[in-house]
């Protein structure tokens, strides 16, 4: 692989598996850019009818948070279970929740 | 309304005719389809290496379903294995412009852009032939297609519109395989049997509109289209250029050590 392709940035794929899903992160990938992204995207990830539509992002433009700071943003939700949605009967017929 | 809807009447293409035309056809994806696979493992990026991977693969697809067609059209017993592992070079009738070497990633890429663009308009045209046949197969070759040329334009567009260097070697590439072109609109005897019949299209009107298409990509990216020469060339009458044999040595090998052998 040459040093070229190191210059390449990091791109993050996300596809929607069938419409009305939401996109999910499934990997990444280096190209040139945006146009190049969706390409490789589809070569290396829709292969056997993954997806619907792909997007890509360059993966520097995701602000992550910081594994340190889990406890503080987490760990308050912990006790409070009356925001799960668990006292609701869920119909049947909804796939998708 | 496809030219088979059409009440026109055709003459009829010749069995022995037909058996060439649709050969012609299979043994380009087939002679290309194997180049491709050449890069597997030595493409520039990871993500190339299955870009053209992919591409490989559509094209041995479509050479299969053309191959158990000619096949089926001969009616002496040979299936799309024995068409593809035992056959001698001059029974190649794949034209000469695939069967060049892959050269650089640009030169691959070139040669790519060429035939990707010729395929495009064979295959929409041959959506309407009198073949059903060969309907079938471009309906569904032509949105494989559509997606090589894509790749391949992009492609070279980077690479002419890139640096000195890339821009350099792909015009070099481009004036190196410009002479093969002259084959891919170059009608002989069957061309001319199977567009009178309805089943291809006339060549020239190919040209045209193949033309317009490369154009429009050289002139993104700042290419220089060479001039048309005549060159002595017929792959698709079984003369070939001295690469051929290289590509059959290694695509045959299992077959010829081991006739028959399965897995």
């Amino acid at each position: 692989m040459s040093d070229d392709q190191q210059n390449w940035p990091l791109f993050e794929v996300f596809i929607r598996g069938r419409a009305g899903l939401e996109h999910k992160h499934v990997g990444s990938l280096h190209a040139a850019d945006g146009q190049m992204a969706l390409e490789h995207a589809r070569d290396l990830y829709t292969r056997r009818m993954e997806g619907v539509s792909l997007w890509v992002v360059r993966s520097k433009d995701i602000t992550a948070s910081d594994p340190d700071d889990a406890d503080a943003l987490f760990e308050p939700a912990k006790d409070k279970i009356y925001r799960h949605p668990t006292f609701y009967e869920i119909p049947d017929e909804v796939k998708n929740l | 309304m496809s030219r088979a809807e059409a009440k026109r009447s055709y003459p009829d293409l010749g069995q022995s005719e037909r058996f060439r035309y649709v050969l012609r056809l299979a043994d380009t994806c087939l002679i290309l389809g194997q180049r491709l696979g050449e890069w597997v493992g030595h493409a520039p990026a990871l993500e190339e290496d299955l870009g053209v991977a992919n591409i490989s693969l559509d094209l041995i697809g479509q050479a299969r379903m053309l191959l158990s067609y000619a096949g089926e059209i001969e009616a002496a017993g040979r299936d799309e294995d024995r068409l593809a592992y035992r056959r001698d070079q001059n029974d190649f009738l794949n034209l000469a412009l695939v069967e060049q070497p892959n050269g650089d990633f640009g030169c691959t890429i070139v040669r790519q852009v060429l035939i990707d663009a010729w395929q495009l308009e064979l295959h929409t045209w041959l959506e309407a032939s009198t073949d059903q046949r060969l309907r079938e197969i471009a309906a569904k070759a032509v949105k494989e297609t559509r997606y090589h040329l894509r790749y391949s334009s992009g492609w070279l567009i980077r690479l002419g519109d890139g640096t000195d260097e890339s821009h350099a070697r792909v015009q070099a590439s481009l004036n190196d395989l410009w002479k093969f072109t002259n084959e891919l609109f170059s009608a002989d005897e069957i061309d001319v049997l199977a567009e009178n019949a309805g089943v291809a299209p006339r060549l020239s009107e190919l040209h045209s509109r193949w033309s317009v298409r490369i154009d429009e990509i050289l002139s993104q990216a700042t290419l220089t289209r060479p001039v048309d020469v005549s060159y002595g060339w017929f792959g698709k009458r079984g003369e070939h250029t001295e690469h051929l044999g290289h590509i059959l040595s290694e695509m045959q090998f299992l077959q010829r050590a081991y006739p028959d052998v399965t897995w």
